[in-house]
């Protein structure tokens, strides 16, 4: 009854979607953000009634423009990618998971485009305040559909709020509130939505810093810095707080990902955390090649402890305790769950039986131990697991989840930097004179994008091999296609996705180029 | 309250939520319609700027539209999501790359440094309009005419043809629904030229090909539907969930639901009314009567197709796989949740049509494109 799909076609599913997921997100950030940048600077346009703020609005929206279209062309195929390539995954937690993408067309969605047809062609159509509005709402209805699709993605990361019903062979929701208010979607939001502010604030402040060096638009790139600074700064702090905060929520569910993100692969307590690192091309364990050895790191002592579980001195665990198991400390081993997760899928392949033979004696006896809270805590919890046979599928890439987490902290404390420098030298009065600071602010553009990419990678290349945490790997919620057919879908979008792009970022150096209308 | 409603209520409850926004998507399709006949009405480079000036601020509409239909899809019957999504491949992501070609080609059209230059952009409309219209009406003629899959223990689709849902054109009565579809969305693209433009010679050369649109429009129409009501349906028998065959099934959907045969026959009556009296009283309100025309009549073909025990989704491979809106819908806890969600639409609808007012209360003339900020 379970079949496992091909290696090859689970792969390209998944190069599809994260291509698909990744092009989406180059776009998205800036939406985020610059809604409520212009948003701040429209309602200085109509509070002063400054004709060079509405210029310096309208400015903004345009680039807002450019970016907000290909956003868009690059979401549409997500929405219909869980059904296209994950139809397995899309009917086995689709009662759950359906919920918040209708809800955020439903809500979001229609916000957005009918309130940003007014921001772009209401200038002349409606009052000076309702124009405002409609922008005002366009930040919102964008930042609006960021909660839903995250609140579907917090709870692919822990599933809540849900049972499972043998009958239908999928889960099925329980608490509607339950998934909403999930911690872990609710740091998601805050988390993915803050760095999108950031990422906004540091595009504007780069582009302003570009018109600085270029000795053009000193008044428009001044106000704009100020405002985005402001902006950034607040963010960026926001930023790192909800940022420490998901990391408590994935030490907590999601160990096996918080031992890639920290490269820990034997658990202690008092753990360190790695600073700085380095791996090499041998592995620590030769069965593993995800286990590649450290040649260079630095540790701060009793760190990772602390940052986890808020105790200096309490226990990690590292891949191999969550592999081998670890009975001082709780943790069960893989190969446990694995037999575990075998027996629940028996089960349930019995009462399939049952159910054709029209036994109702044996299959009602059946469903009520699937249904019993013993069967559900000790056995349905393991589920995903019973697909596995080599307990090293279990463990995600360490290197790459490593390198990319550092890489997005980094730069998130680097932009707060930033953002705090520019705001002092604007206030100092220095900002045209200091250079190096302007050509650096230009710089932060790409790596801003960087970090975002990255959290995304640690989010998702950390989570691996789960669709469904725990309940779901990837590979049996892929739909049964040809893998040939994937493999012509995924360069087919690959193709189109970077001719766009390339449109986009011509149109968009362009239009800096441009500058504002005068 | 929702509560106190039996599974099946809220499950039909749903398929009439689904079949509104069905309607309202192919209604929206104006401007998919009207962006086939940019070269055919616009003449010269200030008049093609004018039609898509005037579609380029409703795109997003019937973009938001169909993702809604999507997502409401997903959240209420996700079996059908997952069968057909997963299963019609090739049909659907067809459709979805006229989706993404759509969105940029607006915004990047007239922009400096456009890479593609504007030709290919407005080829770009083009082909969305296109396929976008043609695939979708074949897709849902499948609901009528049956799709190539099975579905195994764990409800996973096994599709039976290598086209992956493109076999769905070898059935002329799916494809006519597809032109239908097609026809329609240029009819109301013309009536909207001619409702919300302000231009003499847009406004006659849109009168002259409305006939021609139309008239084939009807032709297609109706081959479409007296061929639905004369051929056999899916049914389904209430007591086993077993499907079978049945001769004039929706011929018999309509005489045992008269309200739908009504609503039908007004919606049919409204389009044609609305290219009717745009061609002879040579009215500018057209749009509103065929635009409220097609919202019933397609309301009303999703209705026959799922109502009175009929099976939304057959499988003519395995008359037993097929999908109906007992067998494919979510739990009944999800189905209560997202109706009290769903209580929020007619607030969406309300302010949708406030603005929509607000923003078409003068018409599109060349004086305003030339001194408008933002230019598609």
């Amino acid at each position: 009854m379970v079949e496992i799909a091909d290696l090859s076609l689970v792969n390209w599913s998944r190069a599809q979607f994260a291509l698909t997921a990744m092009y989406h997100w180059l776009f998205v950030p800036l939406t985020l953000g610059i809604t409520f940048i212009i948003a701040f600077m429209e309602t200085l346009y109509v509070k002063t009634g400054n004709e060079e703020w509405k210029r310096i609005t309208k400015f903004w929206m345009t680039l807002f423009g450019i970016n907000f279209a290909i956003g868009v062309a690059t979401g549409i195929i997500l929405e219909f990618e869980f059904g296209t390539n994950w139809s397995n995954y899309s009917w086995f937690v689709g009662d759950i998971f359906g919920a918040p993408l209708a809800i955020e067309g439903i809500f979001a969605f229609f916000m957005e485009s009918t309130f940003i047809a007014i921001m772009f062609f209401g200038w002349n159509k409606v009052s000076k305040k309702t124009h405002l509005l409609a922008t005002w709402l366009t930040a919102i209805g964008a930042n609006m559909s960021a909660l839903w699709i995250l609140v579907a993605n917090g709870w692919m990361q822990k599933p809540v709020g849900m049972v499972f019903n043998p009958e239908t062979a999928r889960n099925e929701m329980e608490s509607f509130w339950d998934i909403l208010f999930s911690q872990v979607a609710v740091d998601k939001w805050l988390h993915a939505t803050s760095s999108g502010f950031v990422l906004a604030s540091i595009f504007v402040i780069g582009v302003s810093a570009w018109f600085i060096l270029k000795k053009r638009e000193i008044v428009l790139a001044k106000k704009s810095i100020l405002i985005a600074a402001v902006f950034g700064l607040i963010s960026s702090v926001y930023l790192v707080l909800t940022g420490d905060n998901s990391t408590r929520t994935i030490a907590n569910d999601q160990p096996m990902k918080f031992a890639a993100i920290e490269g820990l692969y034997n658990g202690s307590e008092g753990a360190g955390l790695v600073a700085v690192g380095l791996f090499s091309s041998t592995e620590t364990d030769p069965d593993n090649e995800n286990l590649k050895d450290f040649s260079m790191k630095i540790e701060i002592p009793n760190f990772l402890s602390y940052m986890a579980f808020l105790d200096w001195n309490a226990f990690v665990p590292g891949v191999h305790d969550l592999i081998d198991g670890n009975e001082k400390y709780g943790y069960m081993s893989a190969s446990e769950k694995i037999e575990r997760g075998k027996v629940a899928i028996g089960k349930l392949s019995e009462f399939k039986e049952a159910k054709k033979a029209k036994n109702e004696k044996l299959a009602n006896s059946l469903k009520a131990e699937l249904t019993s809270d013993d069967f559900k805590e000790n056995y349905f919890k393991y589920f995903g697991y019973g697909y596995f046979e080599d307990v090293n599928d279990l463990i995600p890439n360490v290197p790459l989840t490593f390198y990319s987490f550092h890489l997005m902290v980094g730069l998130g404390f680097m932009f707060v930097l930033l953002f705090a420098l520019s705001l002092y030298f604007l206030i100092k009065g220095q900002i045209t004179e200091k250079r190096w600071f302007l050509r650096l602010a230009v710089i932060a553009i790409p790596l801003a994008y960087l970090a975002s990419q990255a959290g995304w990678i640690v989010a998702e290349v950390g989570r691996q091999p789960w669709v469904v945490q725990d309940l779901m790997p990837t590979m049996a919620g892929v739909t049964r296609i040809s893998a040939g057919s994937v493999q012509v879908t995924f360069w087919l979008f690959a193709a189109l996705f970077t001719v766009l792009l390339i449109a986009e970022l011509k149109i968009m150096f362009r239009q800096i180029k441009i500058g504002p209308k005068h | 309250m929702f509560e106190n409603l039996s599974y099946l209520a809220l499950q039909q409850y749903w398929w009439v939520i689904i079949s509104v926004l069905g309607a309202l998507f192919v209604f929206l399709t104006f401007v998919q319609g009207g962006q086939t006949l940019i070269y055919r009405i616009g003449k010269n480079e200030n008049e093609k700027s004018i039609l898509l000036n005037t579609l380029g601020r409703k795109w997003e509409f019937t973009f938001t539209t169909l993702v809604t239909f999507g997502g409401a899809f997903f959240a209420s019957f996700p079996l059908f999501y997952a069968t057909s999504f997963g299963g019609a491949y090739w049909v659907w992501l067809l459709i979805l790359a006229a989706f993404i070609i759509q969105a940029v080609a607006y915004e990047f059209r007239k922009k400096p440094a456009n890479f593609l230059g504007a030709k290919t952009y407005e080829i770009f409309l083009v082909i969305n309009g296109l396929l976008g219209t043609i695939l979708i009406g074949t897709a849902v003629g499948t609901f009528f005419n049956g799709a190539q899959f099975s579905l195994n223990d764990m409800n996973q689709v096994i599709w039976q043809t290598p086209y992956r849902g493109l076999e769905a054109v070898f059935t002329f009565h799916n494809v006519a629904l597809g032109l239908s579809v097609f026809f329609l969305a240029r009819v109301l693209g013309l009536l909207y030229f001619i409702f919300t433009v302000d231009h003499d010679l847009i406004v006659a050369r849109s009168q002259k090909q409305l006939f021609l649109s139309g008239s084939t429009f009807l032709i297609f129409f109706l081959y479409f539907l007296v061929w639905l009501l004369l051929k056999e349906g899916f049914a389904v028998n209430p007591e086993t969930g077993e499907v079978f065959m049945e001769k004039y099934k929706y011929m018999h959907n309509l005489l045992q639901m008269p309200v739908i045969a009504g609503i039908l026959l007004v919606g049919i009556a409204g389009v044609l009314w609305g290219i009717i009296s745009t061609m002879f009283k040579h009215s500018t309100k057209g749009f509103w009567f065929a635009g409220s025309g097609t919202v019933l009549t397609v309301f009303a073909l999703f209705i026959m197709a799922g109502f009175n025990n009929t099976a939304f989704y057959p499988s003519a491979y395995d008359l037993q796989s097929s999908l109906t809106i007992q067998n494919a819908s979510s739990s009944k806890f999800t189905l209560t949740a997202m109706s009290y969600v769903s209580l929020m639409i007619p607030f969406v609808l309300a302010y949708i049509i406030y603005f929509w007012r607000a923003m078409n209360r003068e018409k599109i003339t060349e004086q305003e494109i030339k001194e408008e900020s933002h230019v598609y």
